[in-house]
């Protein structure tokens, strides 16, 4: 099994190398919501550091689910997904690795990026550590629990309006709680409160998602 | 309508590697068949027969267990393969209208993927071997969005080759887009299988031109 989830996880890096530039797409619209900003809202420096950790994090969210189908939807028309459905390999585990390569392609870049947005934006030091520890612990949360409805939305053919609709809600309580610590870093306040609920959003989700991906995905079987 | 059902119970052998008990199955709320039963023995190649959409992939799936079908139930070996799930898929091969063949890897890439995947281990000269009866050499590490059709096929047979472990194959208009060579080489391959004690569920278009006994289910088209 472990053999069959390394082959999984080479493959799909492989696959994330040779199609970089569909892999660039939401990196280019993260950048890019970001450096528009500040030309729209105006160089107010206070301005831009009260409104820089939701734009972040707003255009974290949107950009994610941008990337969101690649997941499954290449693998769902050629007909791997039935053959990994075919194999003794559980397929909850398979999902999890699939969302960590995913992860690891998608949105660490965007996370490598932020300092150099974080300086965009003007956000102190404090605000920038407490900003990067929300979107390490918030991103993964955002993979996992879109890929529950990616798994959902397979078998339609536009299911990228609908997947907004059904995702948006859900990532509300995690945009929440992320710009309020981020925001507490900056009166200089502990949010250590904020990350623990992060975390533990994250925790259940990854121990639950797994398996609710795994059950879309075979719904979308039939 | 009514469905004509014309299926021969083998004789042979006592335990049926694969069979359906009492199948249902509707798409979209349009019965595709209902209460169909089915058993084939090893050595046994079951030909499913049906106009274009009878519901002959449909039925595929049910037995492959990717689809639940409404009624029924599908056994391998006398177990149901919902329960028993991951020793039926050690031993079955389904080769679908879908390949499963990634179009920006490359055949070795998609094949070394594919065995891991399905727990066969193969030695690196025994996929060239294989690649060289398909008359793949030298296209190995072309990616597949490069190939024709007939060859994206090809390297999906190879797997024919590879997994020798499974004894139930599934397979859902394997001649599509093959050459007459192509054609000739799976045929020998099929028979090979069903000689070696392995089973074949099979939908074609195409005539069979095997020189093997077959058992034939008709399926009609409802509506």
């Amino acid at each position: 099994m472990r053999d069959s989830l390394n082959a999984i996880f080479r493959r799909d890096l492989a696959l994330a190398y040779r199609q970089r530039s569909e892999l660039m797409q939401p990196m280019m619209f993260f950048i890019l919501v970001i450096s528009l900003f500040p030309l729209g809202i105006g160089p107010n420096p206070e301005i831009l550091q009260k409104v820089g950790p939701g734009v972040i994090w707003v255009a974290a969210i949107l950009s994610s689910l941008l990337g969101m189908e690649r997941l499954f939807k290449d693998d769902f028309n050629d007909g791997s997904l039935e053959q990994i459905m075919l194999s003794a390999t559980p397929l909850p585990m398979v999902v999890l690795v699939k969302v960590f390569a995913h992860w690891l392609t998608s949105i660490v870049p965007l996370l490598i990026l932020s300092p150099l947005l974080a300086l965009f934006l003007n956000l102190t030091e404090d605000m920038y550590w407490a900003l990067l520890c929300t979107l390490l612990l918030g991103t993964p949360l955002l993979s996992l629990v879109g890929a529950i409805a990616v798994g959902l939305t397979l078998g339609l053919n536009r299911g990228g309006v609908l997947l907004a609709l059904l995702l948006l809600p859900v990532f509300i309580p995690l945009l929440i709680f992320a710009t309020a610590a981020v925001e507490a870093a900056s009166l200089q306040l502990p949010y250590n409160a904020q990350l623990a609920i992060i975390g533990a959003m994250l925790l259940i989700s990854l121990a639950m998602a797994p398996f609710a991906i795994a059950y879309a995905l075979r719904v979308s079987q039939n | 309508m009514v469905l004509s059902r014309r299926f021969f119970v083998d004789q042979r052998s006592i335990l049926p590697l694969l069979s359906a008990h009492e199948l249902s199955v509707s798409k979209r709320d349009r019965l595709l068949f209902s209460k169909i039963n089915l058993s084939v023995s090893a050595g046994d190649l079951m030909y499913i027969k049906g106009p274009n959409g009878a519901g002959k992939t449909s039925l595929l799936r049910v037995l492959t267990g990717l689809v639940s079908p409404e009624e029924g139930l599908v056994t391998y070996r006398e177990q149901d393969i919902v329960k028993f799930r991951d020793v039926f898929h050690q031993k079955l091969l389904y080769f679908g209208h879908a390949l499963g063949v990634n179009r920006s890897l490359n055949a070795l890439e998609n094949l070394h993927y594919w065995c891991s995947q399905h727990g066969v281990h193969p030695v690196e000269t025994e996929i060239y071997t294989v690649l060289g009866k398909l008359g793949l050499v030298g296209l190995e590490d072309v990616t597949v969005n490069h190939l024709s059709a007939g060859q994206q096929r090809r390297v999906a047979l190879a797997r024919f080759w590879l997994k020798t472990s499974a004894d139930v194959w599934i397979l859902d208009e394997p001649f599509t887009a093959l050459d007459v060579q192509g054609i000739a080489l799976l045929n020998k391959r099929i028979v090979e299988h069903l000689q070696q004690g392995g089973c074949v569920v099979m939908t074609s278009h195409q005539a069979l031109d095997v020189n093997y006994p077959t058992k034939e289910l008709v399926l009609e088209y409802r509506i």
